[in-house]
Formats: C-alpha cells, structure tokens, sequence
C-alpha cells in the first residue's frame, strides 16, 4: 500500500501512539486509529462474518424448520427438531461412540506419548530417526492412514493378521472396529502429543535434576518427584486438546469402517453429514450438528473451569 | 515459557552437534546397559510405527497378483515392479488431484496466514472503536468446530454458487482464529519502540507493519504457516462435501474414491497412497527442524 502524501501530513501532526502518553487523545487521532484498525482488520472480519458467523446463525434458523432438499416444509417448527434428536436412538449412540472412542483414544495419545517423548529425551543416538518414526505419521492425510491400515487390517492379506496369526475380520467385527480404529488414530496422531511433551521436557531447569542427584535421588526417584510434576501442566494442555480433538473424530471411521459394521462405530460428526448429505434433512442434520456444538463447548467450559482453577494455585 | 524460548530449546536439542541439555547431564557413557534396554525399547517402537508405511512401500512395488497372494510375504515372488504406480498415474487423476491440493493449500496458507496477521496487529497495536468485541468475538470463535458448519456452509455454497470451485474449497479454510491470537500474543512482544521512532519519522501503519513487524516475525509466521498449510494439506471433511466432479477433488478427497475404482487392486491402491504421502514427508525430511519448530510452538498458542 502507497501512502498518501495527505496520509503521511496528518500523520506528522502526531502519530496517535506518542498522543497517547499525554493521557488525552485528540478525536481525529482517535478517529483514525478506528478507521486504521477496522481497515487491518477488514479482510479477515469479512470471510470471518461470511464463512463462519453468518453459517453459525443460518444454521441455527436451519434447525428450527423442516427444510429438506426438496424445499419443502421450510417454514419455522420451534424446537421440534431438537425433541426429535433427543428422541432417536441414532444421536445417543453416535454420541455414545464418540464419547467411547473419546476415551480409548485420549488415554494412549497420552501415555504413548509421554513414554516416547521421555525415551527420546534420553539423547540416545539416532534423534532424527526417532522423531521421523513417530511424528511423520501425523502428517499423513486421513485418507491416505485410513488405505494403509485398511490394508494391514486385511483379514486375508493384512499384515495385522500375518503377525498375529487368525483371520480376525479387524474392521468388520463389532468387536474389534472400534480398538481398530483407535489404534489407527494412536498411530496417526500420537506424534503431535510427543512433541509437545518433547518440548516442555527440554524446559525443566537442569539445576532440578543436579539438586536431586546431589541428595541421592535416583533415575527412577527423579523421574516420578521431578520430571511427571513438572510436565503436569503440559499434560493438562495435552488432554484437553487430545479430548476436544477427540470429540471431532470423523475421517478415520468414516473411510475405514464407514461408520460400522451396523452403526457401532459411527460417530456424530458422522451422523450429521448422512442425515444432511444422504437423507437431506437439513434442519434435522442443523439440531444435532448444534447438538453437537453444546458437547464441545460444555468440554470446553469445563476446560477453562479446569486450566484458570490451576492457574489460581 | 516464551515462544523464542521454545523455538531456541526445540532448536538445541534437533542440532545434534550441540549437546542438549539432557546429554549434559547423562554424564557417564551412554553404555549403561539401561541405555542399551532404552534403545532396543525405542527401535521396536520405532519398526513398530514404521511398519505400516514399509508394508504399504512394499505392496505398492508388487504386482497385483503377488499383492493377493497367500501367504503375505514380503519379498513377491514375481519380483518388484514399478507397475502400479505407472498405471496409477497414467490412468488415475492423480496428478490433477496433486495440483489442486498444492494450489488450495498455497492459496489458503498464504491469504489466511496474511490475514490474520493484518488482524492479529490492528488487535494489538491499533486502538480502535469497537476492538475489544471484535476481539473477544474472535477469540469466543475458537471453540466452534468446523464440523458443525458443514450443512449451512454447504448450501451457502450452493447460493454462490461456489459448489466445485476453487473458491467453494479455499473460502470457508481461510479463517484461523486461534492463528489471529498466536500472532497478536506475538506481537504484544514486540518492542514497540521501533515502531514508534518510524512513525515519527512519518512511516504510515502499513508500512510499519510490512517493514518493521512482519520481518521481525519471521519465525513466528513460518511456524503458523507450516501448521495451516498441513491442516489445509490434508483436510478431508470440507473438500469432501464441496466437491463432486473428481477434476477439483484435492488429494485426500480424490483417494479415498480410488479404492471402489481400483476395485481389489491392492498395489495400485498402495502406490496411490504412498504417491500421496510422498510429498510431505520429502518435505519433512528437509526441513525437519523448523517442522517441529513449527508445531511445538503453535500447539502451545504460541506460548
């Protein structure tokens, strides 16, 4: 952007920022740090109105009508939709699988994250190759993990079945889909958790350890009175992104099982895409996707309730 | 713990000709035998979470029929082949789909990063009317998933008429609250000083911001950058509802059509796979510092 002559005058009569100091700030200055900051700000308050507040509102409208893909019966219903969804066994057990998945993912990408951080940090040789393994995956598209493990998860022809011996049918049996799934995403995303650990591992003062050394405290003695306490508030960080991620599952499941065998692995993030994709019901598919918009934010409140109570210590 | 802590830490302990402050302490040789047990621990960990790259490597480069075959070995009989991947990329879309997933991402990593750098200063350097709500608002945005849009944005999509553009993909990937608060915490770091002492001067705002703050974030805006651009890399949801016609799918979208139209062609859904994998991985090789760089400091909000 090329400055105006006139811009660059008014600007030399006092920038607002040195005006400020006197306590008093004269309306034009005032008047053009507006113009100036909505002016910044504009392009990313325009797609953020279109793109994301405006959907919010146009959703809510959407779930109190009976809209379909046809146009019909657009009109305003109230909160019908929302009886309806309490009522539909489909919503509680979407929402019971991402719940279930929820917690046999989030303890793994935690733990397994924890243990291979505090490994790597050992500084044994072959660091790059380490953080390569484990933090490469987390890079992969979903769909590009989800053809991988469907093939190692092959009953004939997987390599799963080849170790393990047996033709369990991994993604097809009600029995294992979910642990399948599951540890496709410990495999996938793992990495992501390693690496912050990683990170607040190298922030723990030395002297900590030197101070525990000189009275006698061993590895194990350091690990657990030193090193577990001082990443507590990283794990604490770790956990709530891990769950909030969590809740959101929909790819893996979605390509790998399709939700299945028989819907006991679809999640709800799945559900709202079939009811306002597949059956068109777009009110309908809107009240549980707002649903859905409560869990995470009751997740999240509970977040904040969790991180200030710890920051209050 | 600052960012610049952060980014000078991570950076320490990848240089493996400086000694990381763990080396420093394990003083005696790292031959203990309970380094010995840690390594083998880390090496069986690590074959673990490489078996399934290898594995799919390893079927890609066989012919179809040693891919099906039983028993599953390793080494095919017939041979390694380089068949599927000439058939996946003479007969698929592959290609096409490569470029659109490199045009979106550049496209929604560089305007989205843009602006919300542009926003993320006006929040912290700009005192305007209205700033406090605004900001507020963005922040209050972060919690909203992007899965519970889908619908809405659809169809918004389709008054637009944006179904099957580019447009349609790139639009709703552009905003990044949580990207305005990293960078607006960053810049809050920021010594204002210099700033000041150019505006005396008569430098306008933007010029401050395009010559003054935006060098001083470099590290800042790559680590942002790389994590937007692998979030938009491999976004599936999105790209997945706003695309149909298989000319404009990205990567991820375009895949997972593939396996119902190879059929059981197990190498050729392998090549497809590991043709998508490739690029960023390549990339990660290179530049495996400042990818971890990268996502350790924005994982953290940037703290």
């Amino acid at each position: 952007m090329t400055t105006t002559p006139q811009l660059n005058r008014a600007q030399g009569i006092g920038p607002s920022a040195l005006n400020r100091r006197d306590g008093r700030v004269p309306n034009s200055a005032r008047r053009r740090d507006t113009l100036h900051g909505w002016a910044f700000a504009a392009p990313f308050v325009i797609a953020f109105l279109l793109f994301l507040v405006w959907p919010i509102i146009y959703g809510f409208y959407l779930s109190l009508t009976g809209q379909s893909i046809t146009g019909a019966n657009s009109e305003l219903i109230g909160f019908e939709n929302y009886g309806e969804a309490f009522r539909d066994a489909d919503v509680w057990r979407s929402l019971g699988n991402t719940l279930w998945f929820t917690v046999l993912s989030t303890v793994p990408l935690v733990l397994v994250a924890l243990i291979l951080a505090l490994l790597v940090n050992l500084g044994l040789p072959g660091q790059w190759l380490w953080r390569l393994a484990f933090f490469a995956p987390f890079l992969l598209a979903s769909t590009v993990v989800s053809l991988f493990w469907i093939w190692m998860y092959n009953p004939q022809l997987g390599l799963v079945n080849s170790i393990l011996g047996g033709q369990t049918a991994w993604l097809t049996d009600s029995n294992t889909a979910m642990i399948s799934v599951v540890i496709t995403t410990v495999w996938w995303t793992v990495g992501f958790n390693f690496l912050l650990y990683l990170a607040a591992l190298q922030n723990i003062p030395e002297q900590q350890y030197e101070a525990a050394s000189l009275d006698g405290a061993g590895k194990w003695r350091q690990l657990f009175s030193i090193t577990i306490p001082q990443l507590a508030p990283t794990t604490l960080v770790i956990v709530i992104l891990q769950i909030l991620a969590s809740l959101k599952v929909f790819d893996q499941i979605y390509i790998m099982t399709g939700g299945g065998p028989g819907g006991a692995t679809r999640p709800i993030v799945q559900y709202i895409y079939e009811t306002g994709f597949t059956a068109y019901r777009l009110g309908y598919a809107s009240a549980v996707a707002y649903v859905f918009f409560a869990i995470i934010v009751i997740a999240s409140v509970a977040q904040m309730v969790i991180t200030s109570r710890r920051g209050a210590k | 713990m600052t960012t610049t802590e952060v980014l000078n830490r991570t950076e320490a302990s990848t240089d493996r000709r400086v000694p990381s402050a763990r080396q420093g302490r394990d003083k005696r040789k790292p031959l203990r035998p309970s380094s010995i047990i840690a390594f083998v621990i880390l090496a069986i960990l690590a074959i673990l979470w490489l078996l399934p790259f290898a594995w799919a490597i390893v079927t890609s480069l066989k012919s179809e029929a040693d891919a099906g075959a039983t028993p599953v070995t390793w080494i095919p009989e017939g041979g390694f082949t380089l068949d599927a991947y000439t058939s996946v990329l003479s007969e698929g879309n592959i290609p096409q789909w490569a470029f659109n997933s490199v045009f979106t991402s550049v496209v929604i990593t560089a305007v989205s990063v843009a602006i919300s750098a542009l926003a993320a200063y006006a929040f912290s350097r700009i005192n305007f009317a209205g700033k406090k709500w605004l900001f507020y608002l963005t922040i209050a945005s972060i919690i909203v998933p992007p899965q519970m849009l889908i619908v809405p944005l659809f169809y918004q999509m389709l008054a637009f008429d944006m179904v099957d553009t580019y447009a349609g993909i790139i639009l709703p990937q552009l905003i990044h609250p949580a990207i305005v608060f990293i960078l607006k915490q960053f810049f809050d770091q920021v010594p204002i000083e210099l700033e000041e002492a150019a505006r005396v001067d008569g430098a306008s705002r933007m010029r401050v911001f395009l010559q003054i703050v935006m060098p001083l974030s470099r590290p800042i805006l790559a680590a942002v950058s790389i994590f937007v651009f692998v979030g938009a890399w491999n976004n599936f949801l999105w790209p997945f509802i706003v695309t149909n016609d298989a000319s404009l799918m990205t990567l991820p979208v375009g895949l997972q059509t593939v396996q119902s139209a190879f059929g059981v062609q197990y190498a050729q859904d392998m090549a497809s796979a590991v043709l998508a994998a490739l690029p960023l991985i390549v990339v990660f090789l290179f530049f495996q510092r400042q990818i971890i760089k990268g996502f350790a400091t924005t994982g953290f909000g940037g703290q």
